[in-house]
């Protein structure tokens, strides 16, 4: 049996599952940031896949590569905002920082 | 061999975003070559607005045209022009307003300014954005800054709560939207949105039931990323705590400038990404505008609903930019040309009043230190011209004729009303049921000003010559605007003249 799009996309859709499942369910910054990160990676190997086994253009991988970027890039800004978070309250548990109401 | 490059011309078409780019680099070098300097904050503003203005300019030299750019990545039609022409003035009121508020250290005045100017640039390019790619990368263009603007106080717990909440919701959400995209790449086989259109078109009319479904799942998780970005239901929920805790300068303006470029890429992605104008209801294909109507329905109550009952004012003016986005997705959802018009009349006329209102927030924080509204009472008395441009930018986000609210509001339902469809009629009748509901607290902030006494005897509140000079800039217009619009409808019509 060889390795397939199918194959590709039941991963893909297995991460992405897990990572809504995360992001729901943790209630530590840095945990939902993963889960964040699991669906991100989720979308990226979806587009290669397509690109690489149904349409024969690049344009998806090229997305990927882009992407793959630019979830660094989120994962840099949304650390230190956690770090910044942290040295306010000494904690990362979005259950225990809620000055604002809501 | 070289290969052909001729698409790679962008011409005279993306000089906006050069200059917006050149300007971010000015502002860099010049924040650190007058680190020592007593007129550093002055200057960075003065080269921050020269930089803005000159993109304007740049963008009143652009002829605008529906050829692709860049292989398909942009477009700069004259939609696109209108919308990145109200950033842009954001984008000059939101340096100006940072300047003025003392949230903003002085030293921290020139990163500030930078990444405003970066998040400027992003909203220019998602308003001509017209591939996923594109669209996605302008988007986090957009998001990033946003995220350190919203905690840019550091130090302050309300602050970086802010920030934490608006980069969860935020990277949730442009996640969503990736893989919504990367469905709509395999369905379609291309990351052009006219193709995508097309071919999605085609799969949903040939296909079976579960490449309908399949559309249907990618096109819901796309609209996820927008409408977090416009802030309708149901990725609401990080707006009114972003809007207490993020420094009141920087709220003034991501309750403006991200929202206009939000909906200008929402309608580029329905527009040309599936038929303009979308029929109500298309035969053979997933009623998105029954979809979209909903969502403009509930968007609204919500909103308005949820700012009954809140004290502190720049929640308040949080779930009201959470209403406003209802009304104009109802717009969207119509997606006439009408509709695309009152989309873009009421864009600029939402920056005068939105911002203005902000600045009177600002103003009043900053001279009592309150932001409830019980901060506002006896304001009429304390500092007249605040209270009496607070009252004209309440009543004009209300739709109270004759300001500029009411003409803005006038033509997004005159196109609800205008598909004659029993649909359309019902989201209109909410709208204005909306409308009444939200005179009543945007009326209990002007009560306080006019009708009660402030708890204690206060000496009056002064506002600075800049403040009240910005202030009279946002007021005139919103009062003129209401009974001489045609100047205005004038420019809205000429950028839709062309094609999209």
């Amino acid at each position: 049996m060889s390795i397939g799009l199918g194959h590709f996309v039941a991963v893909s859709a297995l991460l992405f599952s897990l990572g809504l499942f995360c992001l729901i369910t943790r209630r530590n910054a840095v945990a939902i940031l993963m889960g964040i990160e699991l669906i991100l990676n989720a979308a990226l190997l979806n587009l290669a896949a397509f690109s690489r086994y149904l349409h024969g253009q690049p344009d998806g991988q090229i997305f990927a590569v882009f992407g793959i970027v630019l979830a660094a890039a989120e994962a840099v800004v949304a650390l230190a905002i956690v770090l910044q978070l942290y040295r306010a309250f000494r904690t990362v548990d979005t259950a225990e920082t809620t000055e604002l109401k809501g | 061999m070289l290969p052909d490059l001729a698409g790679l011309r962008g011409g005279a078409a993306i000089l906006p975003e050069l200059v917006l780019t050149g300007t971010v680099f000015a502002v860099l070098v010049l924040d650190l070559a007058l680190r020592r300097s007593a007129r550093r904050g002055r200057v960075l503003l003065l080269v921050t607005c020269l930089g803005l203005a000159a993109a304007a300019t740049a963008i009143a030299g652009v002829s605008a045209g529906a050829q692709p750019l860049f292989y398909g990545m942009l477009v700069a039609d004259g939609f696109a022009l209108f919308v990145k022409g109200v950033v842009i003035a954001a984008a000059v009121v939101g340096a100006i307003l940072a300047a003025l508020s003392p949230e903003i250290r002085r030293d921290q005045l020139g990163e500030y300014l930078i990444l405003l100017v970066c998040l400027t640039l992003g909203m220019c390019l998602l308003a001509g954005a017209r591939n996923l790619l594109m669209l996605y990368l302008a988007l986090e263009l957009v998001s990033l800054p946003s995220y350190i603007l919203a905690g840019f106080r550091h130090g302050d717990r309300r602050s970086s709560e802010a920030a934490l909440k608006y980069v969860v919701f935020g990277a949730a959400a442009s996640g969503l939207m990736l893989f919504g995209f990367s469905l709509l790449y395999g369905l379609a086989g291309t990351l052009d949105l006219p193709g995508i259109g097309a071919a999605v078109v085609a799969r949903g009319l040939q296909g079976g039931l579960d490449a309908q479904l399949l559309v249907v799942v990618a096109v819901l998780l796309s609209l996820a990323g927008f409408a977090y970005k416009v802030a309708a239901v149901p990725f609401h929920m990080w707006c009114p705590d972003v809007y207490e805790g993020a420094p009141t300068p920087f709220v003034a303006f991501l309750s403006v400038a991200p929202k206009a470029a939000g909906f200008a890429a929402l309608l580029r992605f329905f527009l040309s990404g599936f038929g303009a104008p979308l029929g109500f209801p298309a035969p053979g294909e997933f009623p998105w505008p029954f979809v979209l109507g909903v969502l403009a329905m509930a968007t609204m109550t919500v909103g308005n609903l949820a700012a009954i009952t809140q004290d502190n004012v720049k929640r308040l003016l949080a779930y009201s930019s959470i209403a406003h986005a209802g009304y104009l997705l109802m717009a969207v959802a119509v997606g006439s040309p009408l509709a695309i018009r009152g989309v873009l009349l009421y864009l600029p006329i939402y920056l005068l009043m939105n911002m203005g209102a902000f600045l009177v927030v600002m103003a009043v924080h900053d001279a009592t230190g309150s932001e409830t509204v019980d901060g506002f009472r006896g304001l009429g008395a304390r500092a007249p011209y605040l209270a009496v441009v607070m009252a004209v930018f309440l009543f004009s986000l209300t739709g109270i004729p004759p300001l500029a609210g009411f003409i803005g509001k006038f033509f997004l339902f005159a196109a609800a009303l205008q598909t004659k469809s029993m649909f359309f009629y019902a989201v209109a009748v909410v709208g204005v049921v909306n409308s009444v509901i939200s005179l009543y607290y945007y009326a209990r902030i002007v009560r306080a000003c006019f009708l009660e006494k402030p708890a204690d005897a206060q000496a009056p509140v002064r506002v600075g010559s800049p403040a009240a000079a910005l202030l009279g800039a946002l007021a005139v217009p919103t009062l003129v605007l209401g009974i001489w619009w045609g100047p205005l409808l004038g420019v809205v019509e000429k950028a839709l003249l062309l094609p999209r």
